[in-house]
Formats: structure tokens, sequence, C-alpha cells
């Protein structure tokens, strides 16, 4: 079991309200993503799951029980650190038999939720090492152990895949989601990067200012983003923003395009620009037209689309893709 | 990114420190050995015979050697034991964050800007004076008799100025080791269970042994060469019972005027701060290894 429940929790560190008031449901066996720009609050959110931080005000509730006040270590919550926190005087077997140890367990039984941990992430044959031998992901991997062992109730994850490179990343973020399908414990991860968030959230809770913008599947988020900050936050590369009379026609202040959404042509369309940097990705070209009297707009087009600096294009949005947004930034339905 | 030139043209340069470094040793260190061959006193003028190894059997078998030795390892574990415990405890308390910390830093951390012999003066008349001393004083007020602390337990008295003249070094060690200390580990600790004595077990004592060594390692080289704070208190006595090694030598040199004893006693000395250097590195160097 793994349900938690934040009803108007708020964080203030001195005056300044870094939470103000959010509620939130999570439910059990959910993979959730907090995402949202740096300085958003979302660490400090997770903090406050785990009680590394006080709640100022609000109620946290673990399995229907109040654990507002509860120390960190009797919330059954196993937390998994950006910088991997590993002890690193003690052999990887000692990490992972940690918490274990901490809490008075039958040898027998430690030796075994060890061995079984080891195998489930591929450290059998590192388990005498210590953290500073190992490769980066692999110390990921002796922290997510380290967390599992205890069987908790809920994963915590605080920005764990920011110090690999780019591969290891796209590996570790398969494994995690993995484990997530073998486990089916309820996860909460933390990241700014918003891949991350689509591609293996359940739930994605889209977070600016401590506030709680969006709540709701990778899909919903991308396809009906309830504001402009969650239109031009999920969604890579962001959308294109107009403003001016092509808004004013769909009575919008703004309305919004995603460059997958906007189709290329050399000789007529809406938009008339000048490429400025095409990206060839292979699979995909990202053009950036510079349009008249607009910001520039980012454009996808297929690989092989031979647009180069200087080329004029013109530019037509598919009109029901178009989102439409109020003088308030919320979406116009 | 060394070429052969600026390699030849770099030991150019660096020769005169070397070789004035190297002088610096090395001509007091051959002088030493050169004179505690000799019958040399000042009090006896005349040729300076060779005597052989004479001046070292008179310094080795001199009952109050073997004394000066024991009171030298006795003062030396004894600041160590001291400085070292109150030293993580200090570093503990002081880490946690408080109002005015860094005053109460700097104050814990000026004693170690006094002279020694100031301070062991400052001990020797303010604290531990029977008449006029601060704990006389409250013993009176406890009604108690007045411990006459120099001439009682002369060599506890010097390990406790020792002490308190060393605590600061150890402390501000530790304290920064303990500010290097990953706040996430604790963190991770604190999840994973551990109590407030078991993170200190587990996570702060380990994270520290590398700052403790060179605790006891810098500690050790200027401990047992401890002398201004006996001559200004104890001068060595009542007896032989302060006299360490350093204090014998200068004794049988500057004392007694015997040049010859006190070089071949200095001698010794420095054959047994390298053994006890030795020892050392073999049993708590390998922690400095990464």
């Amino acid at each position: 079991m793994g349900k938690i429940s934040l009803r108007k929790v708020t964080k203030k560190f001195g005056e300044v309200a870094v939470i103000p008031s959010l509620d939130l449901e999570i439910n059990d066996g959910e993979f959730v993503v907090f995402v949202g720009p740096s300085g958003c609050g979302k660490s400090t959110l997770l903090r406050l799951i785990a009680g590394l931080e006080d709640v100022t005000d609000g109620v946290i509730e673990i399995d229907g029980v109040n654990a507002t006040q509860t120390p960190p270590a009797k919330r059954g919550l196993a937390m998994v650190f950006q910088s991997y926190a590993l002890y690193p005087h003690m052999s990887v077997r000692k990490n992972i038999t940690f918490p274990l140890k901490m809490a008075g367990m039958d040898p027998a039984e430690q030796e075994r939720r060890v061995a079984n941990a080891a195998k489930v992430l591929n450290l059998t044959d590192y388990l005498e090492r210590k953290p500073g031998q190992l490769s980066g992901g692999q110390r990921q991997r002796v922290a997510i152990g380290r967390a599992i062992v205890r069987e908790p109730k809920a994963f915590l994850f605080d920005e764990p895949l920011s110090n690999l490179d780019a591969a290891l990343r796209v590996n570790m973020r398969l494994e995690i989601t993995e484990l997530h399908h073998t486990l089916k414990t309820t996860m909460i991860y933390v990241t700014h990067d918003q891949v991350e968030a689509m591609t293996m959230a359940d739930k994605i809770v889209v977070l600016q200012a401590g506030r709680v913008e969006q709540v709701g599947s990778p899909l919903e988020l991308y396809n009906a983003p309830a504001n402009i900050f969650v239109a031009g936050f999920i969604g890579s590369p962001r959308m294109n923003f107009v403003t001016g009379a092509d808004a004013d026609k769909l009575n919008a202040k703004t309305i919004g395009v995603r460059p997958e959404h906007i189709d290329l042509s050399k000789d007529a369309g809406h938009w008339k620009g000048t490429v400025t940097v095409s990206e060839h990705l292979g699979s995909d070209t990202f053009l950036h037209v510079a349009v008249e009297g607009q910001d520039t707009m980012t454009v996808r087009a297929d690989g092989d689309v031979a647009a180069r600096y200087g080329d004029t294009v013109y530019l037509t949005p598919q009109a029901d893709r178009i989102h439409r947004f109020g003088a308030d930034g919320k979406t116009l339905k | 990114m060394a070429t052969q030139h600026s390699r030849s043209a770099a030991r150019l340069m660096i020769s005169p420190a070397v070789i004035l470094l190297f002088l610096w040793m090395i001509v007091p260190l051959a002088m030493t050995i050169y004179f505690s061959f000799l019958n040399y006193n000042l009090l006896r003028p005349g040729a300076h015979d060779f005597v052989g190894f004479r001046n070292y059997y008179y310094f080795l078998t001199d009952p109050s050697f073997l004394i000066a030795i024991k009171n030298t390892l006795i003062l030396v574990l004894g600041v160590l034991v001291i400085t070292v415990v109150g030293g993580v405890a200090l570093a503990v308390l002081l880490d946690q964050p408080m109002w005015g910390q860094g005053i109460v830093r700097i104050l814990v951390i000026a004693p170690f800007f006094v002279m020694p012999t100031v301070s062991a003066l400052v001990w020797k008349n303010m604290f531990l004076n029977p008449v006029n001393g601060l704990f006389a004083y409250f013993a009176q007020l406890m009604g108690l008799q007045p411990y006459d602390f120099l001439s009682q337990s002369p060599l506890m008295s010097i390990i406790m100025i020792v002490s308190w003249e060393w605590l600061p070094f150890a402390t501000l060690i530790l304290l920064t080791a303990m500010q290097s200390l990953d706040s996430e580990q604790m963190e991770a600790a604190e999840m994973d269970g551990a109590s407030a004595i078991s993170r200190f077990i587990y996570i702060t004592l380990p994270h520290l042994t590398r700052s403790i060594t060179v605790v006891i390692l810098i500690q050790t080289i200027f401990l047992l060469s401890v002398f201004a704070e006996i001559l200004v208190t104890t001068n060595g006595g009542p007896g032989t019972a302060s006299t360490n090694l350093p204090y014998l030598v200068y004794g049988q040199s500057l004392l007694q005027f015997d040049v010859g004893g006190g070089s071949a006693g200095g001698i010794v000395a420095v054959i047994l701060a390298n053994i006890v250097a030795i020892f050392l590195m073999r049993m708590i160097g390998k922690n400095l290894e990464a």
C-alpha cells in the first residue's frame, strides 16, 4: 500500500512561501512525476513528503494515517537522492544492508533481501566494492537497492538521473520504469526534464512557484494543457505562441501551435518567414523560422527536408491543433 | 607540457632553495652528531677529546632517562586522547546551527593563538596557584583544601595546559571536516532509520577518520617536543616528575653545560621520534590513502 494525500500543505522559509497551500492525491501503485522549472518547489515538496522538512501548515496522510509529525524513518518511505548519498566508507553490501541493520532485522533475512535486490539490479558482482570504485550508473543502482530492500510503501526519487551522461540516462530511465512494473509500488519522481516526465509517468504534476498548474497523464497534458505555462513546458521543442491579429481572429489573447502541427511549404501558406537555423537530426529536421511580425517559430519537418539558412518558407498551422489562451493564460474551451 | 628545456630550467631555478634547505638541515645535524662523540663541557676548557660512545652510554644509563621517556609518552598520549575526544565533541556541537556561531567559533579557536610560554604562565599564576589561583578560590568557596596542582600532580597539570592549547587545533580541523560531510548522506541515514547516535557512529566518525589521523600525526610531532610549558611552570620537577625528553636534553646541555652529553641526548631523541613516526605511519597512515 502507498496512498499519499496532501491537504492544504504549506511551506514557508521565513517570510517566503515556497509552497502556498497545495492539495494532491497520489494513489497506490502510481508512478507520479513532479516536473517544473528549477526553483518551483518540486524538491521541497518531495522533502516534505519524506519528512526531511517540516510542514508549516496542512496535513500529509500516508495510507489514511496522519503522518505530518511522523519522523522520516517511521513513514515507511525510501528516498533516492540526486547525489546518491552512498556511504563512501562502506562496501556496496553494507550500504544496502544499512537500513535493515538499523531496523534490527534478523541477519538471515537481511542476507536474503540484499541478495534479492542485488539480483534485480545486477549488482551481485559488485557487492564487495566501495562506492568510489563504481561507475555513475552502478552507484545509482546501489542507491535504488538501498531503497528497495526496505520494501517501502513508496519510493521518492529526487532528480536521480541528473548526474548521468545522456546515454546512461536513457538506460536508467528504462530500468526505473521496469522496476516500477515489477514492484508495483508507488513512486514519486522529481525532475526538471519534461522528457523524463513524459516517458516515465502515469501521472504528471506540473508545478510552478509552488502551485500545481495541472495534474494528468502525459498525453492529457500534451493534448489539453490547462494553461499557457503547461503548454509551453510540456513538449519538445517548445510550443510556438502567437499574439496579435492571428489570435484576435480566434477570439483569444494568445494562440499556441506545436512545431509538429505546422505544415511547411515552399510556395504558399499562412505565414511567410526565413529559415535562420536548421537542425538535422536524421529522423526529423527542426527549422527555426523568423516570421514577419512574430517571434521566431520552430517547425518540425521530415528528416530529408533540405531547407538551409536564408531560404524563404511558408508555414500553415493545422487548424484543429491550435490551442487558444485567454488574457489570464488559461486555455479557452 | 614540460619540454626537456623547461624541465632543466626549472631544476636550475629551484636548486638554490633546495640547496639552502638541505644545508639548513644537514649542518646542525652533522654538528650535533660530531659534538655527541666529544668530551665537551663548557666548564672544563681544554682539548675536546674524542670519547666514542661514552656520552651515549651516560645519557642512556642515566636513571632520569627512562623516567623522561615515560613522562614523554604519558604527556603525548594524554594530550592526544583529550584533544581528539574533546575536539570531536566540540566539532559536533559547533556544527549545529545556532545564534552567534561565528563569534563562538573564534572564541573556541582563540587559545591556539596564545604562545605556549604565555598560556603556561597564565595557567600557573591565575588558575593553578594554590593561593591566588581561580581553582583554589573555587575549592575554598566549597570549603575544600586548595590543591597545589603543580607540585602534587605536575605531569597532569602540564597535560591540562598543553591540551588547552591544542584542543582548538583539533577542533578547527575536525570542524572543517564536519562541514564537508554531505548533508544528503545524513538525510539518507535519517530516512534509513538511523538514530542520532547511530548516525554519529556509522556516518560522522568514519567521515572524520582521515582528519583525526591528520590531527594525531601533526600533534604527535609537536607534543614530543613540548618544552616551554615545562620550563615556565615546573622546571621538570619536583625531582624529575615532569621531565620529558626535550627537557632532559636541555638540562644536560644548558644546566650542566655538557655539550657532548646534550648532543648525544638530542640524537637519541631524534632517533626515538623517528621510530614513533614510523610506527604512526604504519598504524594509521593507511587512513590517508584515498
